[in-house]
């Protein structure tokens, strides 16, 4: 299974070549990436030059354009569509109808892979995607457990990918309008879910309480740990009591699941966290090498290295396992 | 300007939901009718039966019926469900996953709001497919809808304009993670809220709205004073989304503000009393969805 890692600059991108990497996958600096934070990701010089490094080292890059396109802003999307060839990317991520229509009218020969954001949670949605635009992997949402990753990889004819590590949606990817709500920014038309302008952290009667926007998201006390005010991630309350409705502050670590993703066929496994710094990119990356080698030649799977680079030092295998539900 | 009265979204007890139709076909001012389960497939039983009559009566009533398609389908079961209803020959299937598109086999048909369209070029390619109506989704600001609506003539768009505005949908129920119950096993408590479950923060403020599998803002939208701003964008249908409360009374409102019989602050007046729940029109003016804009143009 090859092992897709993020890079949110290029000097992330050169140590996740360096860390074993078989594919890279980042974006352009701008609204057309759904990890579009302050300092983080690449101007054009630097893509074509990224590329180039990683392609010198055999490692493909993937370029994720997978927000939805601003309407009478088509421009920039099709630019970057047309750049991110031009820069020689083994694929591009696409989530946006209307952009897939272009990438696959004008560049009919670039590889088209069907981004998380596009919610294609099942084989019919999926044979759209193939049929409609050519598309050749899609990323399946975080919704889906591995008996059901595995019939939809048996019933396609494109290849599936799977998020292993890092954030977990617990709302279909795409779909999610809680931050917009909010905050005014959407995942969707601005690529950013609870962004970190709108966080407010205060202290009141001995409690630290974290705010997104006009709304307490958590309170904590003094000995607990204060996880990021992520929407769905918040404590809140219904008049049975409170507590974390949606789920609980932690991410996705779907190691132990490994052998049975790799039984249901799925192609790929992605590593969230274009945001990250260097030195967890390099760590994450190394360790999942070393996991993979170990699945590769049927030895014990070691899980110990990543627990401490956990959210909240709490991890989920989340839809992956039916009972999630 | 036209109104349509969108997909009921909640768990209602299914005599309730065959009289409420009923009440909306004979009342309710209304062009056209959204009806099915869209998001819990485990619903469905419970008003399969119900189904025929209340279509029956809604064309007799004069009004255009639309199927609404699941949400969000990943079991087989989900999947032939979908399929059957795109077979359905007599009345438009209104897609809310792309997975119906390979199933309606060339037929027209209409676009609900949780099929992302957020540009002219999105809206074109499903126009080319057939789409002969779309609902835009609800966190679209107003110069998207306008340069949408203005680069397809053709087709009628629709902004969602009145209810709790649905922000997310996922494949764990809340409602059954609340009552520790299992989602196979969840003895459909979500029947309990009939307008879903406040969800309030630590701080008491009322926040969002459970349903399910599915996530409402606990506040409502109404778009009733920028009416004329979505006209002028070339909107043709406003819709409104069934809460727990008296719709036929709401479409009225709507309807009367259309008609020019009221103004916005006068219909805004009588919607607080129908349904006494925080208004909010924050996505249409670009700013957060939970806040409130008072459009200083509307005629008073």
């Amino acid at each position: 299974m090859e092992l897709i890692c993020p890079a949110g600059t290029p000097s992330a991108l050169r140590d996740a070549v360096a860390a074993g990497a078989d594919t890279i996958y980042c974006g352009f600096n701008d609204e057309t990436n759904a990890r579009n934070f302050p300092g983080l990701n690449f101007n054009r010089e630097e893509m074509r030059t990224s590329v180039a490094h990683a392609h010198k080292h055999g490692v493909k890059v993937l370029i994720a354009i997978n927000t939805f396109a601003r309407a009478g802003g088509l421009d920039v999307w099709k630019r970057a569509v047309d750049d991110a060839v031009e820069a020689e990317a083994d694929a591009l991520i696409v989530a946006d109808v209307g952009i897939l229509d272009y990438a696959a009218r004008r560049h009919p020969q670039q590889r088209l892979h069907v981004s998380v954001q596009a919610a294609a949670a099942n084989p019919d949605a999926i044979r759209f995607y193939v049929e409609a635009f050519g598309a050749r992997r899609v990323v399946l949402p975080r919704v889906l457990s591995i008996a059901e990753i595995a019939a939809i990889t048996q019933n396609v004819t494109c290849e599936t990918e799977v998020f292993i590590f890092g954030g977990l949606c617990v709302m279909e990817e795409g779909r999610c309008s809680l931050s917009s709500y909010v905050t005014g920014k959407s995942p969707n038309m601005d690529g950013v879910c609870s962004p970190a302008s709108h966080v407010q952290y205060r202290k009141q009667d001995g409690l630290l309480i974290s705010r997104l926007g006009e709304f307490t998201i958590n309170k904590f006390a003094g000995e607990e740990a204060a996880a990021y005010p992520t929407l769905c991630k918040g404590r809140y309350q219904t008049d049975q009591g409170a507590g974390y409705l949606f789920e609980d502050p932690g991410s996705l670590d779907a190691t132990t699941m490994l052998p049975g993703l790799r039984k249901a066929g799925v192609a790929a496994l992605k590593i969230e966290g274009r945001q990250r710094g260097r030195a967890y990119i390099e760590q994450v990356v190394r360790t999942f090498r070393q996991v993979l080698n170990a699945l590769d030649r049927n030895l014990p799977v070691p899980t110990d290295g990543l627990n401490a680079l956990s959210e909240g030092q709490s991890t989920t295998v989340g839809a992956y396992r039916k009972s999630w539900r | 300007m036209q109104l349509t009265l969108g997909p009921v979204l909640f768990n209602w007890n299914p005599d309730q939901w065959r009289d409420f139709y009923f009440r909306i076909a004979e009342e309710a001012p209304v062009d056209t009718v959204v009806v099915g389960e869209i998001v819990c497939s485990k619903r469905s039983p419970f008003i399969a039966d119900q189904i025929p009559t209340v279509i029956e009566r809604l064309v007799a009533c004069g009004k255009r019926v639309l199927l609404g398609s699941l949400t969000l389908m990943s079991l087989p079961r989900e999947r032939r469900q979908m399929a059957e209803l795109a077979e359905t020959k007599d009345f438009m299937m209104e897609v809310n996953d792309l997975s119906c598109l390979g199933m309606i086999g060339g037929r027209p048909f209409a676009v609900g709001p949780f099929v992302n369209i957020y540009n002219e070029a999105a809206a074109a390619y499903f126009a080319s497919r057939g789409a002969e109506r779309i609902c835009l989704p609800p966190e679209l600001p107003l110069p998207s809808i306008r340069e949408i609506a203005a680069a397809l003539p053709e087709v009628a768009f629709e902004v969602f304009s009145f209810g709790r505005v649905p922000l997310a949908i996922s494949a764990r129920c809340y409602h059954a993670r609340l009552n520790k119950l299992s989602k196979d096993n969840c003895r459909f408590v979500c029947d309990k809220d009939p307008d879903g479950l406040a969800v309030l923060t630590l701080d008491n403020e009322p926040f969002l709205a459970m349903n399910g599998v599915q996530t409402l803002s606990y506040a409502c939208t109404s778009l009733l004073g920028e009416i004329e701003d979505l006209a002028a964008a070339g909107v043709r249908a406003l819709r409104l989304s069934p809460q727990h409360c008296d719709m036929v009374a709401i479409a009225k409102a709507f309807r009367s503000v259309i008609d020019g019989k009221d103004s916005a602050a006068e219909a805004a007046r009588a919607l607080s009393q129908i349904y006494p729940i925080p208004i909010t029109n924050g996505f249409l003016y670009g700013k957060p969805g939970s806040t409130f804009t008072v459009n200083a143009g509307a005629r008073k």
